[in-house]
């Protein structure tokens, strides 16, 4: 797997230099106000973690990143330009791929058609070009197995793999066509143990080839294994915002589970 | 970091071929779509042959073609759209409309019938074009903003033709300047031996066989089953899902407007109601041919059997001496078996299993 990461990783990335700098930045639906005043930085060859509870706007956050909706209020900066995103195929050319949650895969098509999806090799730039399948599914296929994957048929409609699997698939994707930035949305939300930990270990390959994570997880023991840097949200708002130097496990898992709250709501039910 | 990080195989090792399994050749052959409808179609044939003497010539065979072709070359392109997610009810209707705006506007100002037939063809990609751009900028399903341009086409085919000619049918254009060179291309026949076989047939089997290729083996049908399958995974992606969409109305409109010029040319003078109706032998043809009416999944080849198969029975019956009313009966029963045998095969493609 680290193979693909120092291939496909773009040989400009410094570490440290920023990739992707969010000030001030908000979003509305309508009248729900699901983010507000943001500010996240993520540096090449460092791993973001946004942590939060259900409707915290994490998901939100990486809708903005990833250009599947643009943000209403403040300014994104990526390598150093200001842009609104209108699509994600415009995040996608700057080099941000994104793993969804939710939106990962088309059941009915096969893997090696959803791992190339909206990056299809192909002939050439005409409309009639003949796709390189067999290239396609030969890379599909090797992708998969350095994840330590072995589907059954490369053919085979991706609804029938298991959903560790479908979002196996859809991490190597993103791995294999993600340049500079990564991000990942509970990527070990529907995973076992075993197969978490191939992903965190992606995650931190990611991150030493240079390019810039976003992890976002419930799980504060996965961040605080990969993370350089943590961001809690809560209600749409930022409650923490540290360095990994300045902050500990114990910390961060107070502020998952509640913080402040959780403190009072202890004095109120002592026992 | 190599070392960090290198992937320590699970204990089954990824490398190990053990894990993969080859699918038997029945469940790979089940999980084509065209399959169910090929094996209709064979019955089908062999029930014709069998039971009406006139259906076994070579010249009523291509007689069959004739008529699947004229279904055929709309029902790809309306299969195309099934597989990218929509619907198009102004298929039918449209190819009249193509037909009378050629027809009508060189009729009345006397120009050649070339310039009628692309103010026709840009009339009908502008018609592809609002039924996809309504559809994706409003969210409305492609069922109700088609059936409202259905109306609206279906009016204005006999309102216009009554405002110019006076009836409702078309003038003959017969005598008109460019006549003889558009009736080659849409309308023409050629005889090979005794058999006569008309040209639309070989233009349904470039249609087709474009279609399968796109479909099959370039990005944009790759995109098609995306949008259909799962538009906003497809979006999250990078595929242009709204211009994608539109351009699959686009298609079909543009393959109405060809077999609107075929209907122009074969007969110089078109019945302003007619058209009407044509829109469900296509959706037909293409559910019989293993289109998923949910999007996502199909193919051109299936839409072309089952477009064969409507030709088959609407001559097989008058072949047989039956009565031809029973026809539809015969399509809605077809039709029913096919949605069985779709759903039936999505279960047997998506099941977990192997062997």
């Amino acid at each position: 797997m680290t193979d693909t990461l120092a291939d496909h990783a773009d040989s400009g990335l410094h570490r440290g230099e920023p990739l992707i700098e969010m000030a001030g930045v908000g979003k509305s639906y309508g009248a729900i106000r699901a983010l507000r005043d943001v500010n996240l930085r993520v540096n090449a060859g460092e791993v973001t973690c946004v942590l939060g509870d259900n409707g915290a706007g994490k998901s939100t956050l990486i809708k903005i990143m990833s250009g599947l909706h643009p943000h209403n209020e403040g300014t994104l900066t990526v390598d150093g330009t200001k842009v609104t995103f209108s699509s994600p195929r415009e995040a996608l050319d700057h080099g941000i791929a994104t793993v969804y949650q939710d939106l990962a895969v088309v059941p009915l098509m096969e893997v090696w058609r959803n791992f190339f999806l909206g990056s299809e090799l192909s002939g050439g730039r005409f409309p009639l070009a003949p796709l390189k399948v067999r290239d396609m599914k030969r890379i599909a296929d090797e992708e998969l197995r350095k994840m330590g994957i072995v589907v059954k048929d490369i053919n085979q409609p991706i609804g029938t793999l298991s959903g560790g699997q479908r979002q196996c698939v859809a991490i190597a994707r993103a791995v294999y066509f993600g340049a500079r930035v990564l991000i990942l949305d509970e990527p070990t939300a529907a995973l076992g143990v075993k197969q978490s930990g191939v992903v965190l270990k992606y995650v931190a390959a990611a991150r030493d080839a240079g390019l810039g994570v976003v992890f976002i997880t419930h799980n504060p023991h996965h961040a605080y294994l990969v993370g350089d840097h943590f961001v809690i949200l809560k209600l749409g708002g930022t409650v923490l915002d540290k360095n990994r130097k300045d902050v500990t496990l114990d910390e961060l898992t107070g502020q998952m589970a509640g913080g402040d709250e959780l403190a009072e709501l202890s004095h109120e039910l002592g026992r | 970091m190599s070392h960090s990080v290198q992937a320590a195989p699970p204990r089954p090792a990824p490398s190990d071929s053990s894990n993969r399994v080859t699918l038997g050749l029945s469940n790979r052959l089940l999980a084509r779509p065209e399959v169910g409808a090929l094996v209709a179609a064979i019955l089908i044939f062999v029930f014709f042959m069998a039971a009406a003497p006139a259906f076994r010539s070579a010249e009523s065979f291509f007689t069959v073609l004739y008529q699947s072709s004229t279904i055929g070359i709309v029902a790809v392109g309306v299969g195309m759209l099934m597989i990218g997610g929509e619907f198009d009810l102004s298929a039918g209707v449209i190819t009249t409309s193509a037909g009378l705006v050629n027809s009508m506007f060189c009729w009345y100002f006397g120009v050649n019938l070339w310039v009628g037939a692309l103010l026709s063809l840009a009339f009908c990609l502008f018609v592809g074009f609002v039924n996809g751009y309504l559809v994706m900028k409003t969210g409305i399903p492609s069922f109700l903003i088609t059936l409202g341009t259905f109306f609206v086409l279906q009016g204005a085919n006999l309102g216009v033709t009554k405002l110019v000619t006076g009836s409702v049918s078309s003038t003959d254009i017969s005598r008109i300047d460019g006549f003889g060179s558009l009736n080659k291309i849409f309308a023409s026949s050629f005889k090979i031996g005794s058999v006569t076989v008309w040209i639309t047939v070989l233009w349904w089997v470039l249609f087709v066989a474009l279609a399968a290729w796109i479909l099959q083996r370039t990005r944009i049908g790759n995109w098609f089953f995306a949008v259909g399958g799962a538009p906003d995974s497809a979006r999250a992606v990078g595929v242009p899902v709204v211009r994608t969409k539109i351009g699959l109305f686009m298609t079909v409109s543009f393959l109405g407007w060809f077999i609107g010029m075929h209907t122009l040319y074969r007969f110089n003078t078109l019945q302003a109601g007619n058209g009407v109706g044509n829109e469900f032998l296509y959706i037909i043809a293409a559910v019989v041919g293993g289109t998923l009416l949910t999007g996502g999944f199909g193919n051109a080849i299936g839409v072309a059997i089952g477009a064969f198969i409507f030709g088959m029975t609407s001559l097989g019956i008058v072949y047989a001496g039956w009565d031809p009313n029973w026809f539809k009966a015969f399509l809605g029963i077809m039709l029913l078996l096919a949605v069985l045998v779709n759903l039936y095969i999505k279960r047997m493609s998506t099941a977990r299993k192997v062997g």
